[in-house]
Formats: C-alpha cells, structure tokens, sequence
C-alpha cells in the first residue's frame, strides 16, 4: 500500500469507528430516555408498565379537580371516556390546564394504579388538541367533537 | 378589497416567479445575454409583488377586516394596532407569506449585491431561487391561503393567541426566518455552482458572506425563540429540546459545520464535494423543519394549529428540492474539484474536526426528533425522547469542540506541529484554569458543571483575544473584518457557555403558597407578597401580585406578576414578573388562587447568570454578520472573474 492510501484507509477507518461509537451511544440513550404515551385504557388493561417514566394523556374528567388547601398537591382524573386514571401533582398546573380539557401527564404509575405526576402539559392553544391524547380517545369510542378549529 | 389585491400579487409574483426559474436558466445555457439580465429585474418585480400581498394582509389586519377568514380567526376590535400587525405572521398562512417575503427580499440582496459576480453565475443563482419561490407560491396559494374570506364575516374576529401578544414574538419568527430562508441562497449557489459544471473557490468564496448572514439570522432567531419562551411560557427554563425548537437547530448545527467548510474550501480546495452537500443539507433542513412544524406530525409544546395536507406538500416540495439536489450533485461528482492535500496536523484537520462534530450533533438531534415518528409509524407504540437524551448527546459531543476550539484558528494550513500550537495557548490554558477556579471559590460553587462550564468558558474566550491579539501584532493593518468576526464569535461561546453551565447547576427553583402578608425566604432573598390587585389592559383584566424582594435590608426590587383573562379568547396566560440582572435574574410567576383565602401558588426562580445565555448567542450572531460584511469576499482579482465568466459560458449543460 501506498502512504496516500494507508493515510486514507486510516480516515476511513477512524470515521467508520466514530460514526459506529456514536450510533451505540446514541441508541443507548435513546432507550433510557424514551417515554411511552399510555391511554387510561391502556393502565386498567394493565399494559402499562410500572414503575417507568411514562406519558399518561386523556381529558381531564368534569368535576374531578380538587385542590388541597394548604398546599399545593392537587387531584384529578384523566379520563378516555371509557376508564379512568387519578392522578396526583404537586405544583404548578399550566394556564390552559381546564376540566375536560387534554393533558398529558409526565410520572409513573404505583401499584394501586395511581398515577403520581411531576409534570402536566396543557397546550399554548385553547383548541389543539395533542395528537396522541387524540387517538387514544378515538381508540376508546369517544372522538372529541370540537378538538379542532 | 385589499385582499383581492393581495390575491392577484401573489398570482402575478408566481408569475414572475415561474418566469424568473426557466428564463434566465435559458439564457446562461444559450449564452444569450439579454435573458441573463432579466433576472435582476425579475426577482425586483417578483420582490414588489410579494411586497405587495403582505401589505395588503396588514392592511385588512389593520382595518379590521373580518370577512378575510385568516384576520378572523387572529385579531380582534380590542387588539392594539401594533399587534394587529405582527399578527400577520401569527399563524400559518401569515407566516408562509412572510416566508416569501424574505425570500424575495433575500433575491433583491443578491440582484443587488452581485455586480463584481460574473452575470451568468447570478443568473443561475437567482433562476434556481426562482425555482424555490415556484414551489413556496405554490403552496401558499393551494393550501395556505391567507386571502381566502369568509361572507358575511363576523362582526368581531376571535383573539391572537395571547402567547404570541408579545415583542419577543414580533421579532422572532421574521429573524428565525430569514435564517431559514438565508440558506436558500447557499443552496442556490451550491445549486448553479453545480450546473455550470464546476465546483470553484471563486463561488465559495461569494456564497460565504450570504451564508454567514443566514447563519447569523439564524442565531439571533433562536436565541430570541428561547428567551420568549423564557419569560413567556412562564417555566422558566430557556431550552426545552422540543421538536420545534430541534426543527430551528438542527440547520443552525449544519449551518455552523457549513461555514466552516466553506472557508476550507475557499482558502484551500479541500473538501469542495463536502461543502456542496452541506449547502444542500442545511436548506433541506430548513424546509424539514417548516414541514414538521406546519404538518403537526410531531408533537410539541409549541404546536399551534396545523394539518397534515399542508405537510404532506411541504413533504413533498422537500423530496423534489432535495432529491433534485442530490441528482445533479451525483451527476456532476466527477467533475468537481479536488483540492490540494494536507497533513494530520493542520487547519483543514481542525476544520473537518468541527465538522465531523457539528454534523454528528445534528444527526443526534434529527434522530431524536423523528425517533417517535418512525417508532409511531411501524405501530411499536407511541413515544417521545427525553431531553435527558439531547442533554447527555450533546455535552458529550461539545465538550471535545470546547477544548479543541482556541487550538484551530491558532493552527496553520496545510501543516503544522502539535507543539508549536499548543505553545501559545498554554498561558491561556493555565490562567483560565486559575481565573475559573478563582471565580468558583469566589461564588462559593464547586459542583462538576458549574467548575467546568467557568474553565471552559474561560479557555474559550481567552483563546479568542489570545488569538485576536497575535494577529493584531503579526499584521500591520489589525485584525480583518473576518477575523474580527471569528474572534467575537468564538468568545461568544465562551459566555454562552459560562451562562448555560451556571444556569443548569445552580438555579434555585420553587413553587410555594404565599399568602398576601406572608414572606418567604429563598437563597438569600426575601420574597414578600402585599396584596393581589386586579388590573386592567387593552384587552385583558389580571390579577397582579405585588411582590418586594429584600437582600439583607435593603430593598432590591418590586416586582408584579400577572395572571391575565383575555376578555374574547377566555384564555389565561401567565404574565411573568422578571428582575434581570448581569449576575442573576430573579424571575416569578403566578399560578393559581388556592381556595377563599387569597394565598396563591407562586413559583419561584433565581436564575444565575441567566443573561449570559442570550448574550453569547448575540455575541456569536453579531461575529457572523462582522465575518460577513467583510470587503474580501466581495472583491475579486479581475483577470479571473474574465476567465471564469468565459469558462463557466463555455461549460455545456
């Protein structure tokens, strides 16, 4: 071989190995970080996994909210219209956090089938609705009628 | 009426548009001069037309018109004047068209600008911008059109989204996209480089200042998105690696790689095909980032409304454009250029280093990005991917940038020594290493990101004016513009990354209950609520909290967060109150009333050096526009601007 060549065998070499070291890095973390989306449906079929990082997402139930007085824990239900989860936050909820209004709810399942939240997500748009909160009210039989403009 | 003039605008821009891509394309081909000179005059009348339509969409926004549906669903009676106007680009129709805008007015820059380029490379350039706007026109008119009205309109239209109520959002989304839309003209150089069959340093060298103003537009774009959402979201944080944010990255991290390229490929020749591919792949991702925005495939804390048809358009315009792109590169390959070699130790070597990084960066995001859209797609379930990952990615590729960066500029072309490099810098390796350790026991920190972000930080800045300084000394005229621009930018980073290192490790952050009367103390600041008013604005009512904030005994601020009710949307948004500061930034937000005795949730930041986030990104966005209005890129030898001219007629199809 050539110097040029053993040169640009090396590049090669080195670029295959660092795109290889990057990929199974990259996949690696990949799978530590995902969140899997849950319906309410999903969590009574038991289906969803415990324990984990999950995204729960439906509407908010109509006169589930109850809020504690003397501190900033809050209850409510999320519901597909077909089962429901109760969820517990502390903190903060979104502006556009309503009662039968789409959510997405970011914690883990317990035994019980409660859900502990450590973030809700609400939308910047009082009409949009998330897409996957979308389909999985699809999914259980009740599309919302006004969820887009 | 005026959107029926507004209408026909936009017809008779397509028009010239369509004109503008086959014409002068003809005329470099044929050699045919007087086709060639159309195209100036072209992307003016085009610029007019375009100039045009969105007048008129500001016009009915300003007057009111709610027969036009788009002024219906986003502005109201109640609406001041100044919001009816950045309303027009509040939404997707209004958007597109200042999309266009830009676009146009990015042609006239290049019509104007390129008179010591030879006319037949103008001509092409302009013709294949012709091309993009076909495209853009297209779309906005079949799918987008922000003319279309609704009879009878409604008496009063419905709100802006109170988000969007804002300055930062006047200015973001017409900064953002002249970035996006800068690209196209790196593209459309890359594009007719290729069509005149030859890849050369002269047109590298004429792209590079239009590529530097893209990438600055860029910079400031999202640095502007992010403070917006800073104070706006009401979060507090300034990076959240949402898919629209990623959508705005991804072609600034192949934009960063592409500037860097450019200037190997104009100083030396090498790697001509690579900066070819990136200028085709950073337009590319601008428009992958307009398609997933628009088509609402991902899911996003900033997704507005949007529809899956539109995307499937802009889907389908990206595969042509791309597509197109990669045929004729793959066609016209063999002919380009090969540049002169180098050593392993060199600045070419440096440069492909940042490449190799920065490209790599941007495959990490696009993968995360679209990861939940390939995973939704073959029915494994539906997911998204944490910012931990993007987090974990990135300070894992940018920390070896951070450390190898003074090191290239201080390197030589073509060969160098390791030692000789490193000699310099390490005065300035040492007395940041000190001066961070210094700074660190100064603030009282010593955890990993905080020690590290100052050394860095410091490492960086001080290679910069190290830099800056031997140039300074080695010529007799100063620093030139570009490097001016290289240095500013690079220390740029060094802020930036002092900012974002202090804000991750050491922002103090909490929610509480707070009762009018009440004080609460945190990090050294005394919080104490007064009461909660009620307060009226144009088209809104509040409840504001008045807050004071004590250090020791001394009072440092009052500051008055807000919880508004737009009166016609029955929105709520959080007005959140801001102290900023060099050092910190003291930053609260309003939550909710906690049952009937007037105690509200209040979350809490402070936020150190917060500021420095932002003003890196200026200080790297003001070097790109410094590098960019240097003389040098324009000037020309003029015996080789005769040869290419009668090189590149010459060159068959």
């Amino acid at each position: 071989m050539t110097p040029t060549r053993k040169k640009r065998l090396a590049v090669v070499a080195l670029i295959v190995l660092g795109v290889g070291a990057a990929t199974a890095v990259a996949i690696t973390a990949l799978n530590d970080n995902m969140l899997y989306f849950v319906s309410p449906t999903d969590v009574h079929a038991a289906t969803a996994p415990q324990d984990k990082q999950i995204r729960l997402g439906g509407l908010v139930a109509a006169g589930s909210v109850q809020r504690d007085p003397d501190s900033l824990e809050v209850r409510f239900t999320v519901t597909d219209g077909r089962h429901d989860v109760p969820v517990s936050f502390e903190g903060i909820l979104p502006d556009l956090f309503r009662e039968g209004q789409g959510v997405i709810a970011h914690g883990y399942l317990d035994e019980g089938g409660h859900f502990h939240a450590h973030e809700v997500l609400a939308r910047h748009d009082e009409t949009y609705m998330p897409p996957e909160v979308m389909k999985s009210l699809e999914a259980a039989g009740h599309p919302p009628e006004a969820s887009k403009q | 009426m005026s959107a029926e003039l507004g209408q026909i605008s936009l017809i008779l821009a397509l028009v010239l548009a369509a004109l503008l891509s086959v014409l002068p394309m003809i005329g470099a081909q044929r050699n045919n001069e007087a086709l060639m000179k159309l195209a100036p005059s072209l992307a003016i009348g085009q610029f007019v037309f375009l100039a045009g339509a969105f007048a008129a969409l500001a016009w009915a926004f300003l007057q009111h018109d709610f027969t036009v549906t788009y002024v219906a669903m986003h502005s109201n009676l109640l609406l001041p004047w100044y919001y009816r106007l950045t309303a027009v680009w509040g939404s997707h129709e209004g958007s597109l068209l200042l999309w266009m805008l830009l676009l146009g007015g990015w042609m006239l820059a290049v019509a104007a600008f390129s008179r010591s380029v030879p006319r037949i490379f103008t001509a092409r350039v302009l013709s294949v911008m012709g091309m993009v706007s076909v495209g853009f026109l297209l779309f906005i008119l079949f799918t987008s059109n922000p003319f279309e009205r609704i009879l009878p309109g409604p008496i009063d239209g419905r709100d802006l989204n109170p988000l969007l109520q804002d300055v930062g959002m006047i200015f973001h989304p017409p900064l953002l996209y002249m970035g996006y839309v800068g690209f196209a003209v790196a593209f459309a150089f890359a594009i007719a480089g290729l069509i005149g069959g030859r890849v050369e340093r002269d047109w590298v060298r004429w792209s590079r200042p239009w590529t530097l103003a893209a990438w600055a537009f860029l910079t400031f774009g999202i640095a502007l998105g992010s403070w917006w959402a800073y104070y706006e979201l009401g979060w507090g944080g300034w990076w959240f690696w949402d898919p629209v944010e990623n959508a705005s990255f991804i072609p600034w991290l192949i934009g960063t790689a592409l500037i860097h390229s450019q200037a190997v490929t104009e100083k030396r020749g090498a790697f001509p095909a690579w900066t070819v591919l990136l200028s085709i792949a950073a337009f590319s991702m601008s428009l992958l980032g307009t398609f997933l925005v628009r088509s609402g495939v991902l899911t996003s804390v900033h997704a507005f409304a949007n529809d899956p048809e539109r995307g499937l358009f802009i889907l389908a315009f990206m595969a042509v454009v791309t597509g197109g792109a990669l045929t004729l590169y793959a066609l016209r390959a063999p002919r380009i250029m090969t540049g002169e070699g180098f050593d392993w130790i060199s600045r070419e070597s440096a440069l492909l280093l940042n490449n190799v990084f920065f490209t790599v960066s941007a495959a990490m995001v696009l993968l995360g990005t679209l990861y939940p859209l390939i995973i939704d797609f073959m029915g494994w379930g539906q997911i998204s991917v944490g910012p931990p990952y993007f987090g974990a990615m990135f300070i894992l590729l940018m920390t070896p940038v951070v450390l190898l960066l003074p090191l290239g500029p201080f390197t030589r072309w073509k060969r160098d020594g390791f030692m000789r490099i490193l000699q310099p810098l390490a005065v300035t390796a040492a007395i940041s290493i000190v001066a961070a350790l210094l700074v660190c026991a100064w603030l009282g920190t010593w955890s990993l990101r905080a020690v590290s972000g100052w050394i860095g930080g410091f490492w960086l800045i001080g290679g910069a004016l190290a830099y800056a300084v031997r140039t300074a000394r080695a010529s007799r005229s100063g620093l030139a513009r570009h490097q001016w621009g290289m240095t500013l930018a690079h220390a740029g980073v060094g802020v930036f990354l002092i900012g974002a290192a202090m804000v991750e490790a050491h922002t103090f952050e909490r929610d509480i209950r707070i009762a009018p009367g009440e004080t609460v103390e945190a990090a050294g600041y005394r919080f104490t609520l007064h009461e909660v008013a009620q307060v009226k604005g144009p088209n809104w009512r509040a409840d504001e909290a008045r807050f004071s904030i004590h250090k020791g005994e001394r009072e440092i601020a009052r500051m008055n967060p807000q919880k508004r009710l737009y009166h016609r949307g029955g929105q709520t948004m959080t007005q959140v109150a801001l102290k900023p500061g060099v050092f910190r930034d003291l930053y609260i937000a309003m939550g909710e009333e906690l049952g009937a005795s007037g105690a509200w949730s209040v979350r809490l930041h402070i936020k150190p050096f917060v500021r420095w986030i932002w003003g890196g990104a200026v200080l790297i966005g003001l070097g790109g526009l410094i590098a960019a209005s240097d003389r040098r890129y324009r000037q020309q030898r003029r015996q080789r601007a005769d040869a290419s001219l009668a090189s590149g007629a010459e060159a068959p199809a």
